[in-house]
């Protein structure tokens, strides 16, 4: 057996190495991102204000011409698309580059940079994972670790899947500097293998859906502010206002209030169904863990009130009064209270949820 | 894909919904949103305006936030269905406070009457909205897609061709592709009007039904549940009936019928722990090894039960909840006869490494020294690895059996048993019992090793520690209508993917012979929000309609078969 634990001596070894190193290329991508902004700056294509000044002068809903789809372009009629009344048609801003070569080039290192941090934070995570031999979720570092690696990998496939969302890279960057700071620093537990309460496949299902929820809500989350800052930037414009410098140089390159509201509508509406199976599945493994499938348990009581927040969204933007800015403020309510379920549950509230420190407290409140 | 922006002509265009009449409307069934205006008088007019409030979708909206809200204080307050201690905890501490609280209902939040009154209201809403929106969905099953709008043209996604095939042929062929496509389709006057996506709104209907289903599944549980508490020695028996439990709660109408029948033995119990490293100690298995049997002569079964993994028996589940030694003992009185014979006596675990504690009474059949009758008492402590002579307390180093000792304090006289006020077995009631003395008139006790013996001073007998068992604690409970709360789960889930997943849109081709005799062909798509989808699959069709009904050249210049359609002036018409 001394063999078996010197592998995973390595293993953990290893894991932290890598962890470090992933650290070490999301601090470079982080400037590279930075370097785009700046780059970024110096095009002044004020493109959102002349948009915004032309459909106020027509007062109506532009018309945009599309070719449908496909390759077969030249033998199809074109489809002609209307925006619903009342919106503004606004094109999506050029991205952080601002169309400069320059700052092209380094948001497109930058994004090399985050992809290769994300296979090597990957790396850490798996070795990790093996050196326990178990699920890498089982305290509050491996979450930390595990949540901005999927967070990453989240950005990343919207990325390969060609959605408009580069922009999201110093953001999620930064973030995940931060998740992963705190992690190496405060949260840090050496490996260890997990309690009899919470061994059971419940624990793979419902902590990786739970997982990948935050991840999603992240996302939606951070494009719901910049929807936010977005739309009062064009309201204003619309409204013959004019913005501060800064405030034109960052919001001009974003997508499109109307872009991003659709965007973090989409994000948020498409998990919510994986957030119920999550909360469905936690209620089974507590079944079969604690004898009651629910017993509002504070970690219980802030998913239910999570998920209640986020149906609260969704039945906003279903009511008229409520579409927009008010609906995305319920978004953001309900993100505030994700996070709180996972920090400030497990660090001021106590309940049989308290794996967050070595897990033995969750055994005890089983009895043992 | 090219892309461009030009202005629409001629002012406002109002919202699809009130141009397009009937073709756009009912695209959902949500209630329409009106105006919170005064009701008509009389009781019957503030009713109706009190019911339409209720299930308006304002309303439905505020009811979820309050939801919310009201769930906020029971995660931060103390709450007694989950800690009771912690709620004396609490009250001895804030003593302005909790009286408050208490009146508030603020330490049973999920059973106070403001949250009840909270959920009921949003399912009073929900079933009052649910229900005119199935017959109204119904309806629409029922009849068939609303015909094409005048002004195909005003539609969010549109486009428009010339071709030489004559009308009727088009409408047929639009007829055929949508009709595969899997749209309900038919044809009205000039025009096929289509439409698919009715999974979105039969899922969200599902949704919310289901949601109402789980709550009556919830509070049927809670009305006839069942919880009991049996701590069982190794190689004793359990059958499950009310007498037989250590402490049992239940719901309002459970009755002791309900009971499933059956019985159980613990055969033996196994714990592994972590024996090295910094978590040395940590618990790694636990397991009980059963034989159970259904009904009163069922055949006897083998089973295992462990932390995560409950015995299902019927209707019941078995949890394993805890665990702990039991001492076996022998005791003599002062002729040597024996008054407890081996005799195992199960004690509570104190901490992590199971330093346990409890009491040893012999009620009945001990004579002391002078003949007379008198019962016995001990106070045990016991741990199942010793630290050694000489090193510090009695606190178990360890929590498996690697070095036990069993340390006894020895009182005489009455225990107090016959009392009439309900005693625990694992504590003992000094008030009327004499304490042993030793040599130095201290309280007599002593600590032993298996197979060790303490004589009691001025020859009153003797105590034989003769070996250990372990104990499983033991929850049983019954939890009726958890089934049917999993089903609503499931089918909630379902039912929210297919109405956030699916689209609701509708389709019209028109087709009719323009001035010069050439058939023009107009194709138009509506769906419930500016989805890219709608147009793309509107491009599709379009594309694959043409085919069947090439383009015409146009009259007004050369051929162009590279671009047929008429984008800019089919808007502007
Ligand atoms: C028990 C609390 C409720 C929850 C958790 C809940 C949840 C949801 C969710 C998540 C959706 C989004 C699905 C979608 O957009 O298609 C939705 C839609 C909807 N809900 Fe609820 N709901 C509740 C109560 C109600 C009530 C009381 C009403 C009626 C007044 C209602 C009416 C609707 C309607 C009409 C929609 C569809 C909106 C649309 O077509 O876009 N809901 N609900």
């Amino acid at each position: 057996m001394t063999l078996a634990a010197a592998t995973n001596e390595h293993l953990a070894d290893l894991s932290n190495t890598l962890i470090y190193s992933a650290m070490a290329v999301y601090t470079l991508a982080f400037f590279a991102y930075i370097a785009e902004w700046i780059f970024g700056s110096r095009s002044k294509v004020g493109r959102t204000a002349a948009a915004l000044t032309a459909t106020k002068k027509a007062e109506a809903p532009a018309v945009t011409v599309k070719n449908a789809g496909g390759t077969a372009v030249l033998e199809r009629p074109k489809v002609v698309v209307r925006a619903a009344a009342g919106s503004r048609d606004v094109p999506d801003g050029p991205g952080a580059h601002g169309g400069d070569e320059k700052g092209d080039l380094y948001g497109r290192i930058a994004v090399s940079l985050t992809v290769l941090a994300f296979l090597i934070e990957f790396g850490g995570v798996l070795a990790r994972a093996l050196s326990v031999q178990r699920a890498p979720w089982g305290n509050m570092y491996e979450f930390n670790i595990t949540f901005s690696t999927v967070a990453v990998g989240v950005y990343v496939t919207l990325l390969a899947l060609k959605k408009n969302i580069r922009w999201l890279g110093l953001p999620l960057v930064t973030t995940v500097l931060l998740d992963l700071g705190l992690a190496v620093t405060v949260l840090y537990t050496a490996s260890d293998q997990l309690v009899p309460a919470l061994h059971s496949y419940w624990l793979y299902i419902h902590v990786s859906t739970a997982i990948l929820c935050g991840a999603v809500f992240y996302v939606g989350a951070v494009s719901t502010l910049l929807y936010l800052f977005r739309d009062s930037y064009e309201n204003k414009l619309a409204g013959g206002g004019k913005p501060g410098r800064f405030a034109t140089s960052v919001l001009e390159r974003m997508p499109a209030a109307a872009s991003l509201d659709k965007f973090s509508y989409r994000v948020n509406a498409a998990v919510f169904p994986l957030w119920t199976f999550t909360i469905i599945a936690g209620a089974i493994w507590a079944g079969d863990a604690w004898g009651r499938y629910w017993g509002w348990d504070p970690k219980e009581t802030w998913s239910f009130i999570t998920w209640v927040a986020y149906a609260c969204y969704l039945h906003a933007r279903a009511t008229a009064g409520w579409k927009g800015r008010k609906a995305a403020y319920l978004a953001l309510i309900a993100f505030g209270c994700w996070l709180f379920n996972y920090y400030g549950v497990n660090i001021f509230v106590s309940g049989k949820h308290s794996y967050a420190d070595v897990g033995l407290s969750a055994l005890q409140s089983v009895g043992f | 894909m090219s892309k461009t922006t030009t202005n629409a002509p001629e002012g406002q265009a109002p919202a699809p919904d009130q141009d397009l009449g009937a073709a756009g409307s009912q695209l959902s069934t949500a209630p329409a949103e009106e105006a919170p205006g005064l009701p008509a008088l009389g009781v019957i007019g503030w009713a109706r305006w009190f019911w339409r409030q209720l299930t308006s979708m304002r309303v439905a909206l505020l009811l979820l936030l309050l939801l919310s809200l009201a769930a906020i204080p029971g995660s931060l307050i103390p709450q007694t269905g989950t800690d009771a201690t912690q709620v004396a905890d609490f009250r001895a501490r804030h003593e302005t406070l909790a009286p408050i609280y208490d009146k508030l209902g603020l330490f049973h939040v999920y059973s106070s009457v403001w949250f009840s009154a909270i959920y009921i209201l949003l399912f009073i809403s929900l079933i009052g909205c649910i229900v005119p929106r199935t017959w109204q969905f119904v309806g629409q099953l029922r009849s068939r897609p609303p015909a094409a709008p005048k002004r195909l043209t005003r539609l969010p996604a549109y486009t428009t061709w010339r071709t030489e095939a004559e009308p009727e042929q088009v409408r047929e062929a639009a007829l055929a592709l949508l009709k595969k496509r899997r749209f309900r389709a038919h044809v009205s006057r000039d025009a096929v009007a289509a439409e698919k996506g009715y999974l979105r709104e039969v899922g969200n209907l599902a949704f919310h039904l289901a949601l109402i289903v789980m709550l009556i599944a919830f509070a049927w549980g809670q009305l006839f549940k069942s919880e009991g508490n049996k701590l069982i020695l190794e190689g004793d028996g359990f059958a499950n009936t009310l007498t037989q439990y250590d402490d049992f709660k239940s719901g309002n109408l459970f009755t002791q019928d309900d009971l499933d029948p059956f019985s159980f033995t613990l055969n033996d119990f196994h714990g592994t722990y972590e024996a090295t490293g910094p978590n040395r100690g940590t618990a790694r298995t636990f397991q009980a090894n059963v034989t159970y049997s259904v009904g009163a002569y069922g055949k006897d079964r083998n089973a295992t039960i462990k932390v995560n993994e409950p015995l299902e028996i019927g209707g019941s589940k078995v949890y394993l909840v805890s665990h702990g030694y039991a001492p076996i003992v022998t005791v003599r009185d002062a002729e040597g006869n024996v008054v407890m014979n081996k005799q195992a006596v199960p004690l509570l675990p104190l901490d992590a490494n199971v330093t346990s504690s409890g009491a040893i009474k012999v009620m009945d059949g001990y004579r002391n020294a002078q003949g007379e009758r008198e019962q016995l008492g001990f106070n045990a402590f016991f741990v199942p690895s010793f630290a050694g002579e000489g090193h510090g307390t009695m606190l178990s180093q360890f929590p498996a059996l690697l070095n036990p000792r069993l340390a006894l304090s020895a009182y005489h006289g009455d225990l107090g048993v016959d009392s009439g006020i309900p005693q625990s077995v694992y504590q003992l009631n000094t008030k009327n019992l004499k304490e042993f003395k030793d040599s130095k008139g201290k309280l007599f006790k002593e600590r032993l090793a298996v197979g060790e013996t303490m004589t009691l001073p001025n020859g009153a007998g003797s105590v034989t520690f003769e070996g250990v068992k372990e104990w499983a604690g033991f929850q049983i409970t019954q939890q009726p209508g958890s089934g049917w709360a999993l089903t609503g789960a499931v089918a909630a889930i379902l039912g929210l993917a297919a109405s956030l997943f699916v689209q609701r849109r509708r389709v019209w081709v028109r087709a009719v012979r323009g001035a010069d005799g050439v058939t023009v062909v107009e194709m138009a798509g509506l769906g419930r929000s500016e989805s890219a989808k709608v147009p793309e699959e509107l491009g599709d069709l379009a594309g694959t309609l043409y085919e069947k009904a090439p383009g015409a050249p146009d009259p007004d210049h050369e051929p162009d078969t590279t671009d047929p359609a008429v984008p800019a002036e089919g808007a502007e018409q």
